[in-house]
């Protein structure tokens, strides 16, 4: 069986606009989360990264005549660079998928310039697609929060049956009234910078990036942080719609199933870039997940600290570090945690530390009771 | 690698029909709106949370039903059917309705029961509560259904074994437009399962 891989990335983000850059800032414990104020989209103050339209307008330079939205030149910035680096030529062998919850969304307000049709997703990822001259259908994965993650193990999959030989990934969500009021429903919004299994944590942060990333069966198409994709899985929990399992069932089960297909156990495990919401009820699940997988002695990171929880690109944008973690060999810190908030024992990276690392966890979880788990081993 | 997997069953709801294997099993004349909640009685559904979803899960949940129902499929077995679904409107049936609630500042009434459906993988979510599916979920969006990509994903996850049976299709919800097809992958049943095959059923939507 052919081995498939994770290779050339990119990051759009207000700590940067490519991976490598990202990835040091982090490792410095820079986040790129501040208070925004803007009664345009939220009433109150609230934290947020998210990326300067000005810098972006700079980075995309448009080589067409038509118009864009803004996570349209996002997406088209991103995959910009990372089809610069993998020198791929398009053919019907190449494919792209799309990862977003809502795309276009802010196009359905009354205010946008655009029109509402913008909002449908294939509108979207045909403009990607055809900016760049992809020869296949682009492929849109919806899946909630845990879309970013997933589109790495879809790529796989489409890869695997013979569909394609290369799949570009490019995730995405903006940061609109949309979203903010909706999370702020559901009062889980916090007005500080979030704080993952802390005792005192209240909420999320809500934040935008655009990532994008090669998907390859080719080992010719490898860059120096590219990792092998071992196993994955995602499972539902198949009992509440906007409520984790309290027993972190189908997290339980989509790393179980990761891990047999990984032919891997628990101790082979180096790192977990777990999904730490900041959320009372996601972080105490993944606790009693990682604890009923013999997990709980593993270093794990949640990264929202740095960049917020920044939806359909979360998991993407989290493995892309979790590369960058693994060929520095370095683990990197949950910032914004400081005293243990979960009731099960979890082995929080609470210091940016260098230790030989070969293998890594990623994790996610969303609305819709969904959760994804994809392993992760150095190639270099 | 080449898998054995058939297709045992297939429902399509359009045009206020509900059809299960070719055959129509509840017609109305009533307007689109209320269409749903009356096959929910006619079919004798009989599960509560159907009230509290949007449109979207409502017309997912009852072509899921449906063909379930006829499968035998029951939530003690907790089997693991891996649900691979797409469309082309995504959620924006709820979204345009939230939207609605925070367009105007003045009148400004954002609710958590409506945000929850503004993503379009809930009705996995819905199918997979009533039936205790604790497996794969994928949502797709394409322009319209691409039989191969849905054809070639639920191949490879029948090859690494990652679900016994697929329950595959297209829910659409669009303002007053919608339509289902679904279709059960299984190691057993009366149809090949090959693209020629899924395109010739998914046809028949269009002829209910």
């Amino acid at each position: 069986m052919s081995k498939v891989y994770l290779s050339y990335n990119n990051i759009i983000s207000s700590l940067g606009f490519n991976s490598a850059s990202v990835a040091k800032e982090v490792m410095l414990g820079n986040s790129g989360l501040k208070q925004i104020k803007d009664t345009s989209v939220m009433p109150e103050p609230f934290m947020s990264s998210l990326i300067d339209d000005d810098a972006l307008t700079a980075a995309f330079k448009n080589k067409t005549e038509k118009k864009y939205t803004k996570l349209e030149k996002m997406f088209i910035t991103s995959l910009q660079d990372t089809l610069g680096q993998s020198n791929i030529v398009l053919t019907d062998r190449v494919g792209l998928i799309i990862s977003t919850t809502k795309g276009n969304i802010d196009a359905l307000d009354a205010e946008n310039d655009f029109p509402k049709e913008r909002a449908y997703l294939d509108v979207l990822a045909k403009n990607v697609a055809h900016y760049f001259g992809f020869q296949t259908e682009p492929i849109v994965l919806s899946n909630a929060c845990v879309s970013g993650v997933l589109a790495v193990a879809v790529a796989k999959r489409y890869i695997k049956s013979n569909m394609f030989d290369h799949v570009f990934i490019v995730a995405g969500d903006l940061v609109t009234e949309f979203i903010l009021s909706g999370f702020n429903s559901f009062q889980a919004l916090s007005s500080e910078i979030c704080k993952p299994y802390d005792k005192n944590r209240i909420g999320i942060n809500i934040g935008e990036v655009a990532v994008s990333a090669l998907v390859t069966k080719n080992e010719e198409n490898l860059s120096d942080e590219a990792v092998e994709i071992l196993g994955e899985a995602s499972c539902n929990d198949a009992n509440h719609i906007s409520g984790p399992s309290r027993t972190g069932e189908g997290l339980y089960r989509s790393i179980k199933s990761a891990l047999a297909q990984s032919n891997l156990t628990s101790e082979d495990i180096d790192y977990i870039s777990a999904h730490g919401t900041a959320t009372m009820y996601n972080d105490e699940m993944e606790a009693i997940a990682l604890n009923r997988l013999g997990l709980e002695k593993t270093p794990m990171n949640s990264l929202k600290g740095y960049f917020g929880h920044t939806l359909g690109a979360s998991g993407l944008l989290e493995t892309i570090i979790g590369m960058y973690a693994l060929k520095q060999n370095m683990l990197i810190k949950t910032l914004g945690f400081a005293e243990m908030g979960v009731t099960q024992p979890i082995n929080v990276i609470e210091n940016t530390v260098e230790k030989p690392l070969s293998t890594f966890l990623k994790t996610a979880s969303g609305f819709g009771g969904c959760n994804t788990a994809v392993i992760f081993k150095k190639v270099k | 690698m080449k898998n054995q997997f058939k297709i045992s069953s297939y429902c399509h709801v359009k045009q206020n029909k509900i059809s299960l294997n070719g055959t129509v099993l509840f017609s109305a004349e009533a307007e689109e709106s209320k269409f749903l909640k009356q096959a929910y009685k006619a079919l004798d559904v009989n599960y509560s949370k159907f009230f509290k979803m949007d449109k979207l899960s409502q017309l997912a949940f009852l072509a899921a039903d449906v063909l379930l129902q006829h499968e035998n499929i029951s939530e003690e077995n907790q089997e693991n059917i891996a649900l691979v679904m797409g469309n082309k409107a995504s959620s924006l049936d709820t979204d345009r309705k939230h939207q609605d609630s925070i367009q105007d500042k003045a009148s400004y009434y954002p609710s958590p029961a409506v945000f929850v459906y503004t993503l379009p993988n809930i009705m996995l979510g819905e199918i997979s509560i009533k039936y205790k599916l604790y497996s794969e979920n994928s949502f797709f969006v394409f322009e319209n259904f691409k039989t191969n990509y849905f054809y070639n994903y639920t191949n490879s996850l029948i090859d690494d074994k990652k679900a016994d049976k697929i329950l595959c299709g297209w829910v659409n919800v669009d303002d007053e437009d919608y339509e289902a097809f679904l279709y059960l992958v299984t190691p057993n049943g009366n149809l090949q399962h090959t693209e020629k095959q899924i395109n010739t059923l998914y046809n028949e939507l269009w002829k209910l």
